[in-house]
């Protein structure tokens, strides 16, 4: 399901009022407006390259060089596993290796009802608490590979509180 | 208001003083990531609600703060009490109703939730007597978890804009001679002396200059930057206004991570408060200085973090990297003149100014002054945020301040300077901590990641991660760092799963040594640290992988299996771990481990008190394919 249109339009144009209209805007526009779709779709890219006069190939470079934008649509659940340093000295492969076992979906893919998209991404920038999993935008801390199924919202409560251990 | 001079900005900061004394006891509330992951927001919420149920009113007795990270995010969510200076530990919810009815109402310590320290069982009430803490110098953490982010009146309270005062009625030069006595090093990585580039960029000929914060962080396990933009983003803007009087700028960026959604919000906030009151925008505090910044998000590339790649970035272009023989401080962002420092070396900037390059230059070591911040992670206890004087020993963070390694385990190495670093062994722990030493030993400072590793991690493995990250993040643009880099994982990929040789040893330090000489931009070159790193100081492991097919921390899956010794003591706590109900066991016991259903995760063996869980190396037919 890609999305197309006029609504798509009203919406960039909308989003791309918010900055001045020069390339620079531009990784900023895309964000945003990946934000409202969940990916950025082609009819979007198309007018923002007449709305800041910047070539539609220049903009799909910028597209896919980076890690944070996706042509294609996106689940609902993004399921974003850290694989930085500390995540993976802690085990984090492990808990990749789980999530795709359950999701049956390899990293960068999307489940078919729409429902999933599972990422790998190098550092979410909160090591202490390594493994760290991010579904959306929450963080589940200290993530071993039987938590998977509860963090993905797979059966077990979703809010249960791990048991982070005590001193003793 | 606006704050028209600096006498504005002082009675403000009488006011917010005075504010500030009014009401006598505060409780912070951690708000960092670490703390909002384990429910920091639920429990500020409930102080509120059970303060109004208790009838204490917040705006005479005692108020709740939401503050930046306390760094001791192992022990998350934190709450502590100004003024008592109390520190309490993994505070839920459920916990509020009797920190209120006995720490607000009769000052009672609620003892179960203060920090326990592991090797003495010592109770540890205060704040600042806590190992963790008591061995840091905060100067770049000096308002982080101490105020609420976004409120000016609190950042004033702390001091905030006396730097920038200052600064305004000195000539520029004589900030910038400041600058230079305190030996302010870039905190990004490089260690680049601050001044010089400073210096470089005023006398660079350009109409029109820029000032740029890096807050890109992009370095696996560097959480210090998204700490502090997160924590004290006035503190980063403050840094950055000085820098614009003294090279002589008008516009400035600061380049936020995308992951970082929190820092964004913080720094949106404080810029348009800025705005509000007169301290960014035209004529700041009368002193004829125009300024203005815009924040510029990333768009998730590791190489965005090296300074052309990131200038194109904020230009909307793709983050490629372009050779530097004219440095950017001369032909920076737009081809022009432009001073681009790290968020840690910014928020050096206003303390430097207010108390005086020398004062700063007392602290550290003789070439590498000032404090640093590390990001402690990986297998240590205390993980957590902590800035000590450079020259400081590994042993010293690590033992002393980290608590140890966990469950006792043996400590292997410690990597620094992310991807771009090396791994230091344990000969070496009595190591200063500084600029050149960690270069000296084939490492580097890098933005201040510290993981440390244990027993239980493969140095093989370690390398052929980094490496696969930075296959992942090369731009592509120069061949040495495209082609070498995936080449080089090849042939780790051969020797973890069981078909290595020794002649692809020797190929892959020639290899590297050409990616490192070749190679464009700071990515490739640094790129071969940790695979030259690990096989110098660990060169035993590698022959280990190649010669015997074993890898003695169970980490690489080929050449590893799983297996429960007679001393399990039947507690079952693998079998709930285990993904694949590979073990089977009951009371008393030994349980069984299947290894058709295995995967080697290893959960088990984290779990497994006893040790009971051991690693061998799997039974490999080694078949070297043609």
């Amino acid at each position: 399901m890609t999305l197309t249109g006029a609504s798509v339009i009203s919406t960039v144009d909308q989003i791309c009022s918010n900055y001045p209209a020069k390339e620079s805007s531009l990784i900023e526009i895309l964000h945003d407006i990946s934000a409202e779709f969940r990916y950025l779709p082609a009819d979007a890219l198309r007018r923002v390259s007449e709305n800041l006069g910047v070539p539609i190939s220049r903009i799909y470079g910028v597209a896919t060089f980076y890690k944070g934008f996706s042509l294609k649509p996106r689940g609902k659940k993004l399921i974003r596993v850290c694989e930085g340093t500390a995540c993976h000295v802690r085990g984090a492969d492990r808990n990749i290796d789980e999530i795709e076992r359950l999701l049956g979906i390899h990293p960068g893919e999307t489940s078919s009802d729409l429902e999933y998209t599972l990422e790998v991404v190098s550092c979410v920038g909160a090591c202490a608490m390594a493994p760290v999993v991010v579904v959306n935008d929450k963080y589940y801390r200290n993530a071993s590979p039987s938590d998977m199924r509860r963090i993905a919202g797979m059966g077990g409560d979703a809010d249960e509180d791990k048991d982070e251990g005590g001193d003793e | 208001m606006r704050l028209e001079t600096v006498k504005d900005l002082e009675k403000r900061r009488k006011q917010a003083i005075k504010n500030k004394e009014s009401v006598p006891n505060t409780i912070l509330v951690c708000g960092g990531t670490g703390c909002l992951a384990s429910g920091s927001a639920a429990v500020a919420d409930e102080f509120s609600k059970q303060l109004k149920k208790h009838g204490i009113d917040t705006k005479v007795q005692l108020q709740v703060k939401r503050t930046g990270c306390h760094g001791f995010c192992e022990r998350g969510p934190i709450v502590t009490f100004v003024p008592s200076g109390i520190l309490y530990q993994k505070v839920k919810p459920a916990h509020v109703e009797e920190i209120v009815e006995k720490t607000v109402k009769n000052g009672e310590i609620v003892k179960k939730l203060v920090y326990r320290d592991p090797s003495t069982k010592q109770y540890v009430e205060q704040y600042s007597e806590i190992p963790f803490y008591k061995h840091q110098t905060r100067i770049a953490l000096r308002n982080t978890g101490q105020m609420d982010p976004t409120s000016i009146d609190d950042y004033l309270a702390r001091g905030g804009f006396k730097g920038l005062a200052k600064a305004l009625d000195m000539k520029p030069e004589a900030v910038l001679d400041e600058i230079e006595k305190s030996g302010l090093r870039g905190r990004g990585g490089g260690g680049f002396p601050t001044a010089r580039k400073w210096r470089s960029a005023i006398n660079a000929p350009g109409e029109k200059k820029y000032v740029i914060c890096n807050g890109d962080g992009g370095a696996p396990g560097a959480l210090m930057d998204r700490s502090i933009m997160e924590g004290d983003p006035f503190d980063v803007l403050e840094g950055m206004i000085i820098g614009a009087w003294a090279i002589g700028s008008d516009e400035g960026y600061i380049y936020v991570r995308q992951e970082y959604p929190l820092a964004v919000v913080h720094l949106r906030k404080a810029i348009e408060t800025l705005r509000e009151v007169g301290l960014l925008g035209r004529n700041i505090l009368g002193s004829g200085l125009n300024f203005d910044i815009t924040i510029a998000r990333g768009g998730g590339a590791f190489v965005c973090g090296e300074s052309s790649a990131l200038m194109m970035s904020v230009a909307g272009k793709v983050g490629e990297p372009r050779a530097k023989y004219i440095h950017s401080t001369e032909r920076g962002l737009y081809d022009l003149p432009t001073v681009l420092n790290n968020v840690e070396t910014w928020v050096n900037v206003p303390v430097i100014i207010e108390n005086g390059g020398e004062r700063f230059a007392q602290c550290g070591t003789e070439k590498s002054k000032g404090t640093k911040v590390f990001a402690l992670i990986g297998r240590v206890n205390n993980t957590g945020l902590v800035e000590v004087p450079m020259g400081v020993t590994l042993r010293d963070l690590i033992f002393n301040i980290g608590g140890g390694i966990q469950r006792n385990r043996e400590f292997k190495a410690v990597q620094t300077g992310g991807p771009s670093g090396g791994c230091i062994p344990k000969e070496l722990l009595d190591l200063p901590v500084d600029f050149d030493r960690l270069t000296e030993q084939g490492s580097m400072m890098g933005s201040g990641g510290m993981i440390v590793m244990d027993e239980r991690t493969c140095m093989v493995d370690v390398a052929r991660y980094f490496l696969n990250f930075l296959m992942e993040e090369s731009c592509g643009k120069c061949v040495p760092c495209r082609e070498g880099l995936r080449q080089l994982k090849g042939l780790y990929d051969r020797i973890v799963e069981g078909y290595g040789t020794m002649e692809d040893l020797k190929k892959i330090e020639w290899l590297a040594e050409d990616v490192r000489i070749a190679s464009l931009c700071a990515l490739g070159k640094s790129a071969p640290n940790p695979v030259l790193s690990t096989i110098r100081f660990f060169r035993d492991e590698y022959e280990e992988h190649i010669n015997l097919k074993r890898c003695r921390a169970g980490v690489c899956k080929a050449l590893t299996k799983l297996v429960i010794k007679d001393n399990c003591i039947a507690c079952g706590k693998c079998i709930k771990v285990c993904a694949t109900d590979a073990i089977t066991g009951e009371k008393k016991k030994v349980h069984v481990l299947d290894q058709g259903k295995c995967i080697v995760c290893g959960s088990c063996v984290e779990i497994c008190p006893v040790d009971a869980v051991q690693v061998e190396p799997a039974s490999k037919a080694v078949e070297v394919p043609s």
